[in-house]
């Protein structure tokens, strides 16, 4: 399998990180050889395996819906970069 | 007491609760030592002026009650701590103040320990060496230029330098028992839901886990009897019954059934790994241990699906650094311009490559044939020890495939690195508590780590072992202070 910048362009859109075309070559050389790697798992067979997703056997515990924390939307928004009395501010999204 | 600093763990505890040393006294000697030794970079925020204030405020009213009393501790960068900035080892966290605590350190602080400072680690716990921290490497005082292992680099540094008694690392896949071992000193691994997730910056959510980093092994259970608490704040945590592992630590490992796993003699193996292995069985027999051979089949399988779920998961735990409520921000002429080259230039190269490796897995039309596939394998890879453990109740293997490598050597090539973690990696993916101990040196007098894997939840039984071993093995490091000014 190879990946190619096409789709080094692609999963960078979707990860929302931007690359310049040298960072994509470097990139899809990177990822291209941890594939390579990866691609051993298929010399397994594992149709009739069940996946696992989590390794501690619990259900889910349900808790009340209760506000614990004080009041910390000063600290909280302080840590913003960039923000006007109490709002987080961004970029204008509607012209 | 001049030589305050070289005392373990359990004997300054016992000085301070017997009055021979304050913790003042305690605190004062390892700060300065902290401060002597800056060429490490093990520090990423100092916090000494409150410590030092904390500590006489513990000894005007002390409490010996407590486990950890007035005891000076440093702690890996990934935990957040109330109101000292917590970075992960990263830009993009760089100048964030948690508002809260993490569950893990809270428990530190309630038996009385004291945070000394944030040390440095891989960004994001994303390596194997400790070079990808936005703070740069940290050295390893074996030797100069030699890496202290990762992810928990600083912390493994830190312990073995002496600059604190004991620390907490986390471990998603290698990163307290890799470092431990490239350091000469002993690192916890606990099983997966012992310790509470709340408060550690995520990375692989299914994998990661708090443990201790310690001189020895009697410390290391010290301090996993603090850490390990269920928490319902993490619904992860496991409410199981904890043993007072300090106080039920034993030698007595008589007829104890301890399982070599024949897949882990892996193909260009350095004798001298071979050799130490072959020397771990020894003194497992030495201390009345029966040894068995087993087979954990699926083992070569490990490392590449630890490739797919790691980045799968930190690519989703990490969507959240956006640029908006914490962290760095990089202006953009709009919205997705801004997210886009806040994540660009906030985050370090392997942490760019993993989020794409686990972008690409998760995406649409590949999930089945990545993601979906390494889960299965998981599943094999449990199946291996779960069929392993009907046999015996632990496993030795070596640590890791090396000694300490230097500092940019395998920086180039992120597979060489990521082969690093082939001894490591399957105890995460299963879940299952892991020991490291130091256990003798290579050719160039660099530290080598045995690695006691155990059932989970069975903390107790791998720490009895490792404790039986240690006196058998009786390491000593080779520090020389070299870097002290």
């Amino acid at each position: 399998m190879s990946i190619d910048l096409k789709t080094i362009k692609h999963i960078s859109k979707l990860s929302r990180i931007s690359v310049d075309e040298k960072k994509a070559e470097k990139l899809a050389g990177d990822l291209n050889s941890i594939f390579d790697f990866i691609e051993k798992l298929n010399e397994l067979k594992t149709e009739n395996v069940e996946p696992l997703t989590s390794v501690a056997e619990t259900t889910l515990i349900l808790r009340p819906d209760e506000v614990k924390s004080k009041n910390l939307r000063e600290q909280v928004i302080k840590n913003s970069p960039k923000e006007n009395e109490d709002y987080f501010v961004v970029p204008k999204v509607i012209e | 007491m001049s030589d305050i600093t070289k005392q373990s763990l359990s004997d300054l505890v016992e000085n301070i609760k017997s009055k021979k040393l304050s913790s003042s006294e305690v605190t004062k000697a390892f700060v300065e030592r902290s401060e002597k030794s800056k060429e490490l970079n093990t520090y990423i925020t100092e916090d000494y002026e409150n410590a030092l204030v904390k500590a006489k405020k513990f000894d005007e009213k002390p409490n010996y009650h407590q486990k950890l009393p007035g005891i000076p501790i440093a702690v890996k960068d990934l935990f957040c701590t109330k109101d000292l900035r917590t970075t992960a080892g990263s830009k993009i966290l760089n100048n964030f103040v948690p508002t809260y605590e993490s569950t893990v350190t809270q428990n530190i602080w309630n038996e009385g320990a004291i945070l000394m400072g944030k040390l440095n680690c891989d960004e994001f716990a994303m390596g194997s060496s400790n070079e990808t921290s936005f703070f740069g490497n940290v050295q390893n005082p074996i030797d100069k230029n030699l890496v202290p292992g990762g992810s928990s680099g600083g912390s493994s540094s830190a312990v073995s330098a002496q600059l604190t008694p004991i620390t907490i690392g986390t471990d998603t896949g290698g990163s307290i028992r890799q470092p431990a071992s490239f350091t000469g000193t002993v690192g916890l691994k606990p099983t997966y839901g012992s310790c509470s997730r709340y408060g550690i910056v995520a990375f692989a959510s299914s994998l990661d886990q708090a443990g201790p980093m310690a001189q020895n092994v009697k410390d290391c259970a010290l301090l996993q009897e603090v850490i390990s608490t269920y928490d319902e704040k993490d619904s992860t945590s496991i409410d199981f019954k904890r043993n007072e592992y300090s106080k039920e630590l034993t030698k007595n490992i008589k007829g104890k059934k301890i399982g070599i796993p024949k897949e882990y003699r892996i193909d260009n193996m350095p004798k001298e790994i071979e050799d130490l292995w072959k020397k771990g069985v020894e003194y497992a027999k030495d201390c009345g241990a029966e040894i068995i051979d087993i087979s954990l089949p699926h083992t070569n399988y490990a490392l590449p699906t630890y490739y797919i779920v790691a980045p799968a998961e930190a690519s989703s735990n990490l969507a959240r650094y956006d640029g908006v409520k914490y962290g760095f921000r990089a202006e953009g002429e709009n919205l997705i311009d801004m997210y886009e080259k806040t994540r660009s230039e906030g985050f370090g190269a392997e942490v760019q490559r993993r989020i794409m490796i686990g972008t690409y897995v998760l995406s649409s039309g590949y999930y089945d044939a990545y993601y979906l596939k390494a889960q299965k394998v998981r599943k094999l890879i449990k199946n291996d020890f779960d069929e392993a453990y009907k046999k015996v109740d632990a496993i030795l293997t070596p640590s890791t495939p090396s000694s300490a490598f230097k500092i940019g050597e395998k920086t180039n090539d992120p597979v060489s690195m990521y082969l690093n973690d082939i001894f490591t990696v399957p105890v995460n993916l299963a879940g299952l508590p892991g020991i490291s101990i130091p256990a003798g040196h290579d050719s160039k007098g660099y530290p080598l780590g045995l690695q006691i894997i155990g059932k989970a939840f069975d903390e107790q039984n791998i720490l009895n072992i490792a404790y039986a071993m240690e006196e058998k093995i009786n390491f000593k490091n080779n520090i020389t202070d070299w870097w002290l000014k």
